[in-house]
């Protein structure tokens, strides 16, 4: 399958007083089309800034110094602004931004949002636009009744859909959802979760979900990335990742969640704290962590090399000692 | 010495919804938001009580209730026997002592201009604790050893901006145990924490209760943390308590629809799993317009003529094992099977 969107050593950094914060270094992934893809780490790992980037939405102080984004044959970093609005943004790629709730505008009614969006990037009468706000209402569960309805009238699950529809408007092939669920309660979590999931689905969407909460990707996408402080630990795909992680830094993490079912054991925790991006560790950035490292980890970055077939993981141990563990 | 150490009987906390000074003026009557609207439940001693529902259900005002950071509108809550809101305000100071709390934001609840001695010092101070510096002295360090913050000497003249999310929940505990309380609520503890870091704390708080023989009530909006955590377990929902128990009885085998319907919608971090469908519809409606009748009727998926005029009361289905929920009334007068979910919409 040809990759729809291809990353390749991406490398973004955020200017500081203090220095340069090394968000992003050496992102490499592909998204095939109608794929659903996960990008799971701790805060600060970096997954929000690779998705901000694919759209070119960072914010005015980071810098690019590397690498690559692909939309099929598009060069988007080398796009400027103009062309990215009038190409990219909302028609091939759109998203579900963070915190959504607050994402609309409360003086207007949900409808009225919906429609400029459409209005802004397609040329179509308002009729048209109209005739297709309701119609994504529907698609997302909100009794079209309600369009004109303003932010506060909704609850925070309708609002999350109503972000969802906007982000459908133009008929995307690439949407970008930075955790969408994760103001909301468990039940409403997982009746948003199922709306994305059908919709991605039935309308061969390709989905990029971004989340701090592990569960949510193994329940939502096919394929599973794990960062790890500005770098990828492992990409494979989801049934694999939760079966055999292969990274110490992506068994720690899946092992520090405690069970539904099952026997109560001790969850075993990942020692230390997450470096300071200003500074990173030379070498492996999980290296002061990680229970196996050796001494070439602390001298050098392991590169994102396939384990085993379709099983990428970045750690000398796993690449070279596969008998380590 | 009995078992129990905490019992809250009828708690009622309702907030009044803005009041404007027409309103008071015309003697309106104000609405109320009903966030905590009669609990009553017990606490053994030295159990973790797990205290879970989703936001806006009222666990944390009955946690900030129980140990009287606020007042309830009604209700009681004895201490060892004794009813804290009759205790003169001389006498409440001494049972806070024995009652801390640990909130969830430890990048809020530490006040960013003292030292961590100095924060750990504060409730030595309000209590007159430590004649010397040298006692005082030893007490921050042993309590900051307790908490892992090791060795103590590193950390004392650091301020909390200096340390990690984990490391400053730690200060937070330690500050909250160094009067040797026998009860501490935590309240959501580990929310703002991430996952790596979060297991070390939950660790340490099980590590703690073991050592100290502490008796906590738990509270979290995370039930497999509330799983991983506590010995029982309460379930609210619209500021009642639908559900208690053992629990492993409770999130294991739930009994009252609504625990159900939070246990369908867990996900959880297996690939493997599949989900079926959601039993219940909706949202939670806002605690001013508290629905008739059971409070979760309208959602409910078994919802029958009584559920709509009638509140059930807390009901034992199994020994230890209640819920709040009229099937198992009528289950128990033999005219409806018990209240599990059909079996095309049962979880695997």
């Amino acid at each position: 399958m040809a990759a729809l969107l291809e990353v390749r050593d991406l490398r973004m950094y955020y200017g500081t007083a203090k220095g340069d914060v090394k968000a992003v270094d050496d992102v490499s992934f592909t998204l095939g089309a109608g794929e659903s893809l996960g990008i799971a780490g701790e805060s600060g790992c970096g997954k929000t800034s690779v998705a901000l980037a694919l759209m070119k939405l960072q914010p005015s102080n980071a810098k690019v110094l590397g690498g690559s984004i692909t939309l099929e044959g598009l060069d988007i970093l080398g796009m400027d602004d103009d062309e990215i609005r009038r190409e990219v943004r909302w028609k091939r790629i759109s998203m579900v931004p963070q915190a959504a709730m607050n994402a609309l505008n409360p003086v207007f009614t949900v409808k009225d949002q919906i429609v400029e969006a459409i209005l802004t990037h397609e040329d179509v009468t308002e009729r048209e636009a109209e005739e297709r706000t309701v119609k994504l209402l529907r698609m997302v569960g909100i009794d079209p009744s309600r369009a004109g309805n303003y932010p506060h009238e909704f609850s925070g699950g309708m609002k999350q859909r109503a972000m969802i529809a906007m982000a459908l408007a133009c008929n995307p092939e690439i949407v970008v959802a930075d955790e969408p669920t994760t103001a909301l309660d468990v039940i409403v979590q997982a009746q948003v979760l199922k709306v994305i999931k059908t919709l991605q689905k039935d309308l061969g969407l390709s989905m990029i979900l971004i989340s701090h909460d592990l569960s949510v990707v193994a329940e939502t996408c096919e394929k599973t990335i794990i960062m790890y402080a500005g770098n990828i630990a492992e990409n494979t795909s989801t049934l694999e990742m939760f079966r055999h992680p292969l990274h110490p830094y992506s068994i720690g993490l899946i092992g520090a969640f405690p069970k539904l079912t099952g026997e109560k054991r001790r969850l075993e925790s990942i020692t230390g704290n997450p470096p300071n991006l200003l500074d990173p560790p030379p070498g492996c950035r999980f290296h002061p962590r990680c229970p196996h490292a050796r001494e070439v980890c602390t001298r050098l970055a392991p590169p994102l090399l396939e384990a085993h077939e379709s099983h990428m993981v970045a750690c000398h141990m796993v690449n070279r000692h596969p008998e380590y563990r | 010495m009995s078992e129990t150490l905490l019992r809250v009987e009828g708690l009622v906390k309702h907030f009044p919804v803005h009041v404007s000074l027409m309103d008071s003026i015309l003697r309106r009557e104000v609405p109320m938001v009903k966030a905590v609207d009669g609990v009553s439940f017990t606490i053994k001693r030295g159990e973790i009580f797990g205290l879970v529902g989703e936001s806006g259900c009222g666990k944390t005002t009955t946690g900030r209730a129980v140990i009287r950071l606020i007042d309830p509108t009604s209700g009681h809550v004895l201490f060892d026997g004794v009813d804290v809101d009759e205790l003169p305000r001389g006498e409440v100071k001494a049972y806070r002592r024995e009652m801390q709390i640990i909130f969830q934001d430890p990048f809020e609840s530490l006040n960013p201009k003292m030292t961590i001695y100095e924060l750990v010092a504060e409730p030595l101070d309000i209590h007159g604790i430590g004649a010397t510096d040298e006692e005082r002295h030893t007490l921050i360090s042993e309590a900051l050893n307790d908490v892992q913050l090791i060795p103590p000497e590193e950390f004392l003249f650091r301020y909390p901006h200096e340390l990690s999310g984990g490391q400053r929940q730690r200060v937070a505990i330690a500050r909250a145990l160094i009067l040797k309380p026998r009860f501490v609520v935590a309240d959501e503890p580990v929310s703002m924490l991430d996952v790596s870091i979060r297991t070390e704390v939950l660790n340490l708080m099980l590590d703690l209760r073991e050592k100290l023989g502490l008796t906590i009530m738990f509270i979290t909006h995370d039930l497999a943390i509330a799983r991983y955590m506590s010995d029982d377990i309460g379930v609210m929902y619209l500021g009642k308590l639908i559900e208690y128990g053992g629990t492993r009885d409770v999130l294991d085998d739930p009994d009252h629809p609504y625990t159900q319907a939070l246990m369908a919608a867990v996900p959880v971090p297996d690939a493997e799993r599949k989900r079926g469908e959601l039993p219940i519809r909706g949202e939670t409606p806002q605690p001013i317009n508290v629905p008739p009748g059971c409070r979760f009727h309208p959602r409910c998926p078994y919802a029958f003529d009584r559920c709509m005029v009638e509140e059930p009361p807390l009901m034992e289905v199994e020994p230890g094992h209640g819920a709040a929920c009229f099937l198992y009334d009528e289950f128990h007068a033999g005219k409806l099977q018990r209240g599990r979910l059909p079996p095309d919409q049962a979880q695997p």
